[in-house]
């Protein structure tokens, strides 16, 4: 029970950290970003492009369908919404109810890290395509 | 911000993204060409993949050292200080074959981000294939960000570190399989899913990384011990651990399904000592 807690909200989490690092390439945006900010001095131009809020799309984890939706304010992750959760029965809505407050802060957590690079077992160049790098490397591009 | 560069290079069996953050200059575009050929020349001498390459010409006897590029006979004798070190859980001979390319990839990066540092380009992040070195900052006051993936999830992060000037290699069986032969039983390394070492130089922390691997988790006390290197290890049951100093360097660290300070015996694997 803990353990599929756990598990439930690592896969989300995972989840929007994608959509977190390339919004624009895994994501729909469901409302108009507002008229670009004035860019604090020393902000890109990228920060502005990332205001909004997108949905994601409906993934398939071994839980059952997820779905969320991201707030992004100056090209940070500011707020997670569950939109769609593992709910099939009454414990699977309580492991959701548990596990979304703790993943939306370890969610924003990490999204607002605003990682440069990642560091894991080393990639082959096929490899380098799913890699959280490469989402890194086209977000910049 | 200053606008910042991004190239991205496949080389070596791998990709190299090259992320410089110092304001493009004339001088920084001609480093970062040659930083490129550099990662290419080295391939060229020191793949073992390579029909043509020197170290295959070596490894078959049809080289001696003394007729290869300078840097091999360099690499070599790392390899072998290495090994000491490590107390054979290094090796530049895997399974009895000459192959250094548990040095080779670290070295080689760690070099291409020291022409990129000469030629002034002080702010930038090289990674190579997942080893990362980087210097200087990410933009004005701000140092770097590495985040870390999870072995069992890899588009996940488990943890971040920061710094200034940083080492951040990581060896792990889930890119791979369990590619790893622990060099002192000649079977797969088992007992850690993937071991992160943080440091100064990549050359010395990516040949670490992989000889941690190999110890599984004898590799706590041993990095625990080693001056200059952190390290955080997720064991093949999920749980984790880090050195007493991790902390100091980390944005964030394991927390979800993680028992951190974890079990230092992960290795469940029968008739490993």
């Amino acid at each position: 029970m803990h353990r599929a807690t756990i598990a439930t909200g690592t896969t989300i989490a995972g989840v929007v950290l994608l959509l977190a690092l390339k919004p624009h390439h895994q994501a729909v945006p469901v409302t108009r970003p507002p008229a670009p900010e004035p860019s604090p001095s020393g902000g890109g131009a990228k920060a502005a492009a990332a205001n909004g809020t997108y949905r994601g799309q409906s993934v398939d984890t071994e839980y059952g369908p997820v779905q969320v939706e991201i707030t992004m304010s100056k090209g940070r992750l500011t707020a997670v919404r569950v939109l769609r959760a593992p709910s099939e029965n009454g414990r699977d809505r309580e492991i959701a109810a548990m596990a979304v407050p703790r993943l939306t802060r370890e969610a924003v957590a990490a999204g607002s890290a605003r990682i440069d690079a990642v560091s894991g077992a080393t990639y082959t160049s096929e490899g380098y395509i799913t890699s959280l790098q490469s989402a890194l490397d086209r977000a910049h591009a | 911000m200053p606008e910042a560069i991004r190239h991205v290079e496949h080389v070596m069996g791998t990709v190299v993204t090259f992320d410089i953050r110092t304001g493009p200059s004339p001088a920084v575009a001609k480093a970062l060409e040659e930083a490129v050929a550099w990662l290419h020349h080295v391939d060229r001498v020191f793949s073992p993949y390579r029909p043509g390459s020197q170290l295959t010409g070596l490894a078959e006897g049809r080289l001696t050292v003394g007729e290869c590029d300078p840097d091999v006979a360099g690499v070599l004798r790392r390899c072998a200080e290495l090994e000491h070190l490590t107390d054979g859980a290094f090796t530049g001979r895997p399974g009895g074959r000459l192959d250094p390319s548990g040095l080779v990839k670290g070295w080689a990066v760690e070099r291409a981000s020291t022409i990129l540092h000469d030629a002034g380009a002080l702010d930038h992040c090289v990674n190579g294939g997942g080893d990362i070195q980087a210097r200087g900052e990410s933009r004005p006051g701000r140092p770097w960000r590495i985040g870390l993936t999870d072995p069992h999830r890899r588009d996940r992060l488990i943890a971040a570190v920061t710094g200034h000037d940083l080492a951040v290699a990581t060896s792990g069986t889930a890119e791979r399989g369990t590619h790893i032969v622990d060099p002192r039983t000649g079977r797969p390394a088992a007992g850690l899913a993937a071991i992160t070492l943080v440091g100064r130089h990549l050359a010395d922390v990516d040949a670490l990384a992989t000889a941690g691997l190999a110890m599984g988790g004898a590799a706590r006390a041993w990095t625990e011990a080693y001056p200059g290197v952190e390290a955080l290890a997720v064991a093949s049951d999920g749980s984790a651990w880090c050195t007493t100093g991790f902390d100091d360097i980390a944005l964030f660290l394991p927390r979800e399904g993680m028992s951190l300070p974890g079990r230092s015996q992960g290795d469940r694997s029968p008739g490993n000592s």
